[in-house]
């Protein structure tokens, strides 16, 4: 596995993508820390671009990785090597090195502007949600064989997660406003890899007004730690679940 | 050494392997031949493990080999179209595969790098290579680890005709060894010299499979070429 893993690192980082991403992340980061004249305003906006854009990069940049070295994963098939271990370093190869790309872009600019509990839970819940996505997206391509396929699968998915799941609750709740909702609200949220992070960088920063419905029944349900711990224990499955379901599939692959 | 029972592979609707059983014995040099999309390659992937046939058994040296990965330390493929990450040079490759099989051989066999000058290349990158250069580092790399099995698909396609005599010697010179060795190739003009026994496939079934020898002996011809297309149009005329 430790083999393999160098491998798919070096691999990795002579990919300019990363480099590339590392390099947008700082630049964000460092001008919205300068724009706002208070770093915890800073770090709000930089919230908003890290929901978005981190799971973004790191489904895409992770689909087209995996259909790219379908040759490599090939060719490592026919080597005594057992599958799970190719698969499982390739996921560990993916999220290390997205993971140190999102460290560097927004984790460093963070510890220097606003180095306290908050940006603590900014960082982690950006690297889980780097790790989250990877595992998704070793899913998306995963199921179909098909790269135009995979790939649009896991623009979907990001979609769906970042914009339609949210509407879809909105609506849910709309229809159904006259029905005591909080307690479906609550599983609805861990439903969710991206709200799960929201909230609980929320749940940190204390600021009701921003978490939005979700959020303040969230808090209301749980209380702060117990909450923290429990989205915590979400993501988690986040990354088992799709990983787990995605080795299944690679196990019985024709190749 | 390589026993297949009943083997159905199934692609979709398309039966790539239909009830194929096979027995490849020590010291032989077979060559797989059939018509495009007959199934060699589905065959020699099933051996490999990477494709897993829907029903059917495989055992090496007597182990099966569904879901087993340490008998692959003893085959050595080389695949009909290699390719390898691109940003890899040719060093870091034949480093990574001696990294991955170390264990199955204390001294890499490098002969055929040396004879395919690779070594005034090794800083070359792989996406840089030519078809024929790929090719050369594919067969490299499955005679570097002194396999029990060698596994050629399309050996030499693609390769110039210096370079493809190389391999050929080579390859008898692992034949001699006492290795097993599967060739699949439509070059059957260079198959002449170098194997003992024929496996035809036809539509995923197997048809014949016997000493060249015998072959040669039945159809009254002592080219391979000639009494393959022998066979091949007797199947037709009894067709039409």
């Amino acid at each position: 596995m430790k083999k393999l893993l160098k491998y798919v690192i070096v691999d990795i980082i002579q990919n300019k993508i990363v480099l590339i991403y590392t390099f947008l992340l700082l630049v964000i980061s460092f001008s919205v820390f300068n724009l706002e004249n208070s770093s915890a305003k800073g770090l709000l906006s930089l919230l908003n671009i890290i929901l978005i854009i981190v799971p973004l990069i790191c489904i895409i940049f992770s689909t087209i990785y995996i259909y790219n070295s379908s040759e490599f994963i090939e060719l490592l098939v026919s080597q005594p090597l057992k599958r799970r271990t190719i698969w499982l370093s390739i996921f560990s190869g993916l999220s290390s090195s997205l993971s140190l790309a999102f460290f560097i872009g927004a984790g460093i600019p963070i510890l220097l502007y606003h180095a306290d509990a908050t940006g603590f839970t900014m960082i982690a819940m950006g690297l889980f949600l780097t790790i989250v996505f990877v595992s998704i997206s070793m899913l998306a391509a995963g199921l179909t064989r098909d790269k135009a396929k995979g790939i649009g699968l896991s623009i979907l998915l990001w979609l769906f997660f970042s914009l339609i799941f949210d509407a879809l609750v909105l609506f849910f709740l709309f229809q159904f406003q006259d029905y005591p909702l909080e307690k479906i609200m609550v599983l609805f949220s861990f439903l969710n890899p991206i709200d799960l992070s929201r909230i609980q960088i929320l749940l940190q920063m204390d600021i009701s007004a921003l978490m939005g419905y979700t959020g303040a029944i969230f808090r209301e349900f749980f209380g702060n730690t117990t909450g923290i711990l429990l989205s915590f224990l979400g993501l988690f499955i986040w990354i088992i679940f799709p990983l787990l379901i995605s080795l299944k599939k690679f196990k019985r692959k024709d190749l | 050494m390589i026993v297949a029972k009943n083997i159905t592979k199934k692609f979709g609707k398309l039966k790539a392997l239909d009830n194929v059983s096979v027995t490849f014995s020590k010291g032989e040099c077979i060559a797989l031949l059939g018509p495009n999309g007959c199934g060699k390659t589905t065959l020699i992937k099933s051996l490999l493990g990477m494709v897993v046939p829907d029903s059917g058994s495989i055992h090496f040296n007597n182990e099966l080999i569904s879901n087993k990965w340490m008998y692959r330390s003893r085959i050595g493929y080389m695949p009909q179209i290699g390719r390898y990450p691109e940003n890899m040079t040719i060093a870091h490759v034949i480093d990574m595969m001696k990294d991955i099989r170390k264990g199955s051989s204390a001294n890499p066999d490098e002969a055929l790098v040396k004879s395919f000058g690779l070594k005034n290349m090794m800083q070359k990158k792989m996406s840089t290579l030519s078809g024929g250069t790929t090719q050369k580092v594919s067969a490299a790399l499955a005679f570097m680890f002194n396999p029990d099995v060698l596994i050629l698909d399309e050996p030499t396609a693609g390769l110039d005709p210096l370079s493809s005599e190389k391999l050929k010697q080579k390859i008898i010179q692992e034949k001699q060894n006492g290795k097993l060795i599967l060739i699949t190739s439509h070059i059957l003009s260079e198959l002449d010299d170098l194997i003992t026994e024929v496996f035809y496939m036809q539509e995923g079934k197997l048809v014949f499979h016997k000493k060249l020898s015998v072959l040669k002996e039945e159809t009254g011809e002592i080219k391979l070429s000639k009494a393959i297309a022998k066979i091949m149009s007797g199947g037709e005329l009894l067709k039409y």
